[in-house]
């Protein structure tokens, strides 16, 4: 059992013990530079720890930070390097909680590993095991969970993920948990909320000024830092005065570059996706899927191409042009509720 | 999980069990003796009595004089106390060992000092450690025994080189993880300050003592009543000062049968894994030398075996053991030990300290060498290419 020290991870190793299972609770300590949230303090680790005491479950704290670093923190500093926009909770999920996790628990004699996410692990028509929506669609967490495979499938358990969110608070304050009324986390763990994006990337990249230009190439502003920009963004461009909103709509970090453009000019009806996972076999081309390209965001319609030689598909919007997706970022395809799969935008 | 059916503690360097005769002594001290030694009454008095008959014991096991000894919270207290008492006193330049425990390497750090090299054995760098002398060194702090890899330093030809080329430096020794297994009072004899814990020897946590040398410069660090000569404030801990005494007297008298007989438990152990485990590395030992170790040491480095994993079977199966120091969180941080003796990280990761006490016996060995092998070539069938070598 994956404890992070929060509610929901507390909770979903009290439910394992309650449905009759052996647990073992495990933190990872995968973060060893500054940190004031996420799993990785060591008022986390304590509350990971009393939690497991509480429930009378052994608990162990693993140290992946070799592991974080290279997969998850030094592509997210190369990924803002590119002028993309990483997701490193999910390549921490792809690499950390279900790659390397699942290895050593593997390598210990453990059968299933689990974890406080909101989403489900369901039965697909074919008998092999897919990730669909948490029941709390506020609260759902299928996005960042949607490159696992269904051979690994066989062995995650998601407790919570039947529960809403309030269900779970509730079940742990009547288990009086100490972690009942702990607020979520939020946001990128090795990111400081007083030092930010800028000091952490700052510290390890060289940050370029840039050139702010319009559709047509005119110039039209300058920013400070290049590789901070993420396509969409509008605030901190300097162009609050401007009669209409403006919005980032291409990032060139190797040049300075950013453009700039009306909302209609942020949208796009292609999407291309690379780095491809999917749950089981993939869908063939042209069949109509639902498409979410942010954790939060709304899946729609979209038909995909067929896999080209570089191994990336191209996503046709059906409801025509959408906000563009910054590269970097993850789109998860749906079937329904269903994961199928997903990829990393270009 | 349940419980293992036997059980073996491997842990001794970490903390070692409770003599019963320390313990014995300790109880009244925390049951029907409630008063402070500084009092003014009766009560007040026999503490103090307690107290002075426990310094004067400590004084013969370290060979120091009784008011030489400041009672302490622990090692950690004693060693902070020794560099920042020295470094705050007369400033200048502080010289430890790479494989200083983090109690005297942070304080040294922190006071901009210099580190020196050890060799593979984890022995100081001797011509390092003339290189490092000047006339701005005020304090040289190089322990007696390490609490890793059990390697003992050639304290007197230390205490040589610093007198010739440092006449004017302070010397401390961090004898914490020593009294067990070797003749601290003549090997720190020529030392000026000496750090012990009592939990390292059989006596509770949360005591030690700095021994200081009459006419060694020495700031106190925490200040108040002046309890200890106005080296040290608050209120001594009595009854774990009497038990530490107690444990150090019994740790002398017992010392050598101690060490012959668990020098071959451990020969016994280590021979027996290196036998049985492929690969397996006696850490930094070669040819079988064990000459530089104390006796209760035991420490191997296990290529393509995570210590993390290892340890979690190991107590699965009754065995308590260590792999290196632990962070504050209770993850595994690779050791500066290691590091400094030039092993490189991924097979630090791999490293497991078993060590042995006052208290342990064949039982114990034969459980470690019953389960450890097994345990390694579990892991080793999981190991990914990725894992062996990052």
């Amino acid at each position: 059992m994956a404890m992070s020290g929060g509610v929901d991870s507390s909770v979903a190793a009290a439910l394992l013990l309650e449905g009759g299972h052996d647990v073992t609770g495990v933190t990872m300590k995968l973060w060893g530079g500054a940190s004031d949230q996420g799993c990785c303090s060591v008022a986390d680790v304590d509350d990971a720890r009393r939690v497991a005491q509480e429930l009378d479950i052994q608990h162990l704290v693993f140290n992946f930070g070799d592991d974080f670093t290279t997969h998850v923190v030094d592509p997210y500093v190369a990924a803002h390097a590119a002028g993309a926009t990483p997701n490193p909770c999910i390549e921490c999920n792809r690499h950390l909680k279900f790659d390397r996790l699942v290895r050593r628990a593997d390598s210990l004699g453990f059968d299933a590993i689990a974890t406080g996410h909101h989403a489900r692990v369901v039965t697909g028509p074919d008998g092999t095991h897919r990730i669909a929506r948490g029941a709390d669609a506020a609260k759902d967490q299928s996005y960042v969970l949607h490159m696992l495979g269904a051979d690994l499938l066989d062995r995650v358990l998601l407790p919570v993920g039947t529960m809403t969110k309030d269900a779970v608070r509730a079940h742990a304050t009547r288990l009086g948990l100490r972690t009942a009324a702990k607020p979520d986390s939020q946001d990128v763990c090795f990111i400081t909320a007083t030092g930010g994006r800028r000091t952490f990337l700052g510290e390890r990249i060289a940050l370029h000024p840039g050139r702010l230009v319009d559709t047509s190439g005119v110039d039209v502003g300058r920013v400070d830092a290049v590789e901070l920009v993420t396509i969409g963004q509008r605030k901190g461009l300097g162009l609050a005065g401007d009669a209409a909103p403006r919005y980032a709509v291409a990032v060139d970090a190797r040049a300075g570059v950013v453009t700039v453009g009306s909302a209609a000019d942020l949208l796009a009806i292609d999407v291309v996706v690379g780095d491809l996972a999917w749950s089981g076999k993939a869908p063939p081309a042209g069949v109509e899927l639902l498409a979410q390209t942010s954790a939060h965001g709304v899946a729609r319609p979209m038909v995909l191409t067929s896999a080209t030689d570089d191994g990336t598909v191209t996503g046709r919007w059906s409801e025509g042009p959408q906000r563009r997706v910054a590269p970097g970022q993850s789109v998860a395809f749906y079937d329904g509720d269903v994961v199928l799969g997903g990829g990393i935008a270009r | 999980m349940s419980g293992p059916v036997s059980s073996a503690y491997l842990d001794h360097s970490a903390s070692t069990l409770m003599r019963p005769e320390a313990f014995e002594a300790m109880v009244p001290w925390l049951t029907d003796r409630p008063a402070n030694p500084s009092g003014a009454h009766r009560l007040a008095r026999e503490a103090r009595r307690a107290i002075d008959d426990a310094r004067e014991i400590m004084a013969v096991a370290l060979g120091a004089q009784p008011g030489e000894i400041v009672f302490t919270s622990g090692g950690t207290e004693a060693d902070n106390l020794a560099v920042f008492g020295v470094h705050d006193r007369r400033g200048g330049v502080v010289v430890c060992a790479a494989t200083e425990h983090h109690a005297v390497l942070e304080p040294t750090q922190s006071a901009g000092g210099r580190v020196v090299a050890v060799d593979g054995r984890g022995v100081i760098d001797l011509a390092a450690l003339a290189g490092a002398l000047d006339d701005e060194v005020t304090l040289v702090s190089v322990m007696v025994a390490n609490n890793e890899v059990g390697t003992v330093q050639p304290m007197a030809e230390v205490v040589e080189i610093v007198r010739r080329l440092a006449p004017a430096a302070t010397i401390h020794s961090d004898a914490v993880q020593a009294l067990t297994w070797l003749d601290v009072a003549a090997l720190t004899a020529g030392a000026d300050l000496v750090s012990v814990s009592a939990h390292k020897f059989g006596g509770p946590k949360g005591v030690g003592a700095l021994v200081v040398r009459d006419g060694t410069a020495l700031a106190a660090r925490q200040i108040g009543g002046g309890q200890e000569r106005e080296r040290r404030s608050g209120t001594q801990n009595v009854g774990g000062i009497v038990a530490m005494a107690v444990a150090a007297e019994a740790a002398v008298a017992t010392r050598s049968a101690t060490v012959e007989r668990v020098a071959r438990l451990r020969d016994r152990l280590a021979d027996g894994l290196l036998a049985a485990i492929p690969g397996a590395i006696e850490t930094g030992i070669s040819a079988g030398d064990r000459s530089q170790r104390i006796a209760g040491t035991c420490h191997l480095c296990l290529a393509d075996v995570e210590s993390e994993a290892l340890l979690f079977l190991l107590e699965e199966a009754g065995i308590s053991a260590s792999a290196a120091a632990s962070c504050a969180s209770g993850a595994m941080e690779p050791s500066h030990v290691l590091a400094a003796m030039g092993i490189p990280r991924d097979l630090a990761f791999g490293s497991l300290r078993l060590t042995l006490g006052w208290s342990s016996t064949d039982a114990d060995v034969d459980l470690a060498l019953a389960v450890i092998p097994a345990a390694a070539a579990q892991l080793r069938a999981y190991a990914t290419p990725a894992e062996v070598s990052p």
